[in-house]
């Protein structure tokens, strides 16, 4: 799906699904964002399945990102604007989703969007997230080091053995993959924002939509403990600790992740 | 500065795509000899049919023992995921039906595997893809062959049974100046020996029956994806890039990027071509697998030990490996090979096709039969069998004189290989 945002063309998965078809005009309009130097298929276990069941699913590649034009835009606060553009373009409130980054899109989009986030799921993320140092350099210098440190890093000690929940795939050669065939200078950019954002804390008390936390008990990039002074600062959110899932749950722990979006997004139907 | 952290290569080929079976503790990993899956629900069974939730329904499309495999061989190989196939031929036919349709054009490689050159030549253009044969050490010859229909490259790591040594990257490079993706078929290297995927390649195919296997009792073939090429482009793959009514309009690559051409492979190749991997297949090729780092080490070490003695003895009148200082490609396999280049090569014996012929008859120890990379050591004449097909024109092409004796070096003791070799090679000149 193509469309445009503050005239540049933005590219999405929506599961195959067209989101204006009438009979899903009053469905959940459920936006994936995904995190530094990935792209909309980080959420692959999620988009096709949430379209066919009962929401109009839309995972984004942001600005410079995936298949949508760029530059990427330059703070964590201009990303949440974005999402502003991005509600007035589909047409409603958005159940925002967000990984790491994305995550943090989504603390300040919810923050300072008023009623266009209806909702608000953040997985894999902490009150701040540091970068090392020599991970922000190999970014800095389009070196795939800094690929294959984060595809180290971002993922359980189980998938250094694999047993990918699809069979046949490697998950740390998946995300190689997308890390490193982002454009040059993404990566880096996207962790700059990371590093730079300290507005997690001040976001998340100021949120009043329902919010939900989903985070993995062996996140090594933004470990669990980092993530307590947002769940404190929330009060009201929903948290879901997911024992055997590091940094991106929702790839290492597709199911678990969808059943803790069903009971976020049809919180009487679950 | 911090390393990556992943598991080293021969740590990969012994544990990566297994953990220890949740249920029952097992070690090794278990042959789920069945062809289905009980579903959750009906929910459930719909979202797998529908590519919405990931596991298995059906073992022609997945199955457990050979996903293990599927991973483990594209960890080893730097891809984002394999598919396992019945043979090698398969993972070619499958790799080529997943892209290409009627009046797509290939560029290939002319000296290949004489069963590939057989698939490209004369099967393929019956349902409407043509292929242009290049000599592979030009990668300018690749280029001056690419038409606007061209839609893929294809080249041998090492062909066969010259083993030219292919430069990935200067092919690679050519292949996507022009939109395309290039594929090669690495099984005489192993990924032990050589990774495609790091010198530019984007797709790698294997006989998994070769050294990856090691043991000549199992058939199999591997699609590994390499995760890099950009599919939606420009439009040139619609398999990938178009809506896909096989699967309610699925777009291959919105959906899954850098993992479309693997995951059209298997919903689409094994759903309807059905070429399938047994799991009993897939176990015992997993037990080469793990060995392959060490086996590979010794292949080559034995080869070299060949390459001298062949090197120094009367009967022979050539040499064709590029260990060896006369080979064309020595110093590029030096280079993209610093383990060393395999362990097949060829030689030719002096007094031609009768020489040889009694050469073969003479051996004791090498076996004489059509494959290679058994951990035996395996001769053959391919004038006469593997490459029978191919006219005496393509014959000369590929470098494939009637003399020509090709050799897969085994990991019995190198002083029994050499020794069952010069007494044949004696023979050969006794008329």
């Amino acid at each position: 799906m193509r469309f445009e945002v503050a005239g540049r063309s933005v590219h999405a998965a929506t599961g195959a699904m067209a989101i204006d078809r009438p009979e899903v005009a009053d469905a959940p309009l459920v936006v994936l964002v995904h995190g530094a130097g990935m792209d909309r298929t980080v959420w692959s276990h999620q988009t096709r399945w949430l379209a066919h069941h009962g929401t109009r699913a839309v995972a984004v590649d942001l600005p410079g990102h995936g298949h949508s034009d760029g530059p990427p835009l330059g703070s964590i606060a201009e990303l949440a604007a974005w999402m502003g553009d991005l509600s007035d373009v589909l047409g409603g409130p958005l159940h925002v989703i967000g990984h790491s980054m994305g995550a943090f899109i989504g603390l300040e989009a919810a923050a300072t969007l008023g009623d266009r986030i209806a909702s608000l799921v953040v997985i894999g993320l902490g009150a701040a997230m540091p970068v090392h140092l020599d991970l922000q350099a190999a970014a800095d210098a389009d070196d795939p080091l800094a690929a294959d440190l984060m595809a180290g890093w971002m993922h359980g000690p189980d998938q250094k053995f694999g047993s990918n929940p699809t069979p046949g795939m490697s998950m740390t050669g998946t995300s190689r993959a997308v890390i490193e065939t982002s454009p040059p200078g993404v990566l880096a950019g996207d962790l700059a924002l990371c590093a730079g954002y300290d507005g997690a804390v001040v976001a998340a008390a100021a949120i009043t939509c329902p919010t939900t936390l989903v985070l993995g008990t062996l996140d090594r990039m933004t470990p669990r403990r980092g993530a307590q002074p947002l769940v404190e600062a929330l009060g009201h959110a929903t948290v879901v600790d997911l024992a055997t899932s590091g940094h991106a749950p929702m790839m290492e722990n597709p199911d678990a992740v969808r059943s803790a979006l069903l009971g976020h997004l049809f919180p009487v139907a679950s | 500065m911090v390393e990556p952290d992943h598991h080293r290569f021969d740590t990969r080929a012994l544990h990566a795509g297994q953990r220890p079976d949740p249920v029952t503790g097992s070690r090794a990993v278990p042959i789920y000899q069945t062809t289905s899956y009980v579903f959750d629900s009906v929910d459930h069974a719909a979202g797998l049919f529908n590519l919405e939730v990931s596991g298995h329904l059906y073992s022609r499309i997945s199955n457990p023992t050979v996903a293990v495999l599927e991973e483990r061989i594209a960890s080893l190989e730097g891809g984002v995921g394999a598919v396992c196939t019945s043979s090698g031929q398969a993972a070619l036919h499958l790799a080529m039906a997943t892209i290409l349709s009627a009046g797509d054009h290939v560029v290939a490689s002319r000296n290949i595997y004489g069963g590939s050159h057989n698939m490209l030549n004369l099967t393929m253009p019956r349902f409407g893809i043509t292929t242009t044969f290049v000599d592979p050490r030009e990668p300018q010859a690749f280029a001056g062959a690419i038409r606007p229909e061209t839609r893929l490259v294809f080249a041998e790591t090492l062909g066969n049974p010259g083993i030219e040594v292919l430069d990935v990257a200067a092919v690679a490079g050519v292949a996507h100046a022009h939109g395309l993706p290039l594929a090669v078929d690495s099984t005489f290297a192993t990924p032990y020996l050589m990774r495609p995927i790091d010198h530019g390649a984007d797709i790698v195919i294997h006989s998994i029956t070769k050294f990856l296997g090691g043991h000549g009792v199992a058939i199999g073939g591997v699609v590994v994806d390499g995760g890099r090429f950009d599919w939606a482009a420009d439009g040139k793959f619609p398999t990938l890039s178009d809506p896909y009514d096989g699967y309610h309009g699925i777009t291959f690559t919105e959906e899954f990027g850098a993992a479309a051409l693997s995951m059209r492979a298997r919903a689409e190749g094994l759903r309807d071509f059905g070429g399938c991997m047994s799991p009993a297949n897939a176990f015992y090729l997993l037990q080469g697998v793990e060995t392959l780092p060490v086996r590979m080490a010794r292949h080559v070490d034995n080869t070299h030990r060949v390459v001298e003695m062949l090197d120094a003895h009367a009967a022979v009148s050539w040499i064709s490996h590029p260990s060896h200082p006369s080979h064309p490609d020595h110093e590029l396999a030096a280079r993209l090979y610093p383990k060393g280049a395999g362990a097949i090569l060829s030689f030719g014996v002096h007094g031609g096709r009768e020489a040889g012929r009694r050469f073969i008859e003479a051996v004791e120890l090498a076996s004489h039969l059509a494959n290679v990379g058994d951990a035996k050591t395996l001769v053959i004449h391919p004038g006469s069998t593997t490459h029978q097909q191919m006219s005496t024109e393509d014959l000369a092409a590929a470098g494939i004189g009637e003399e020509l004796i090709r050799l897969s070096v085994g990991l019995e003791d190198p002083d029994d290989i050499c020794a069952d070799l010069s007494r044949a090679l004696r023979a050969s000149q006794t008329a």
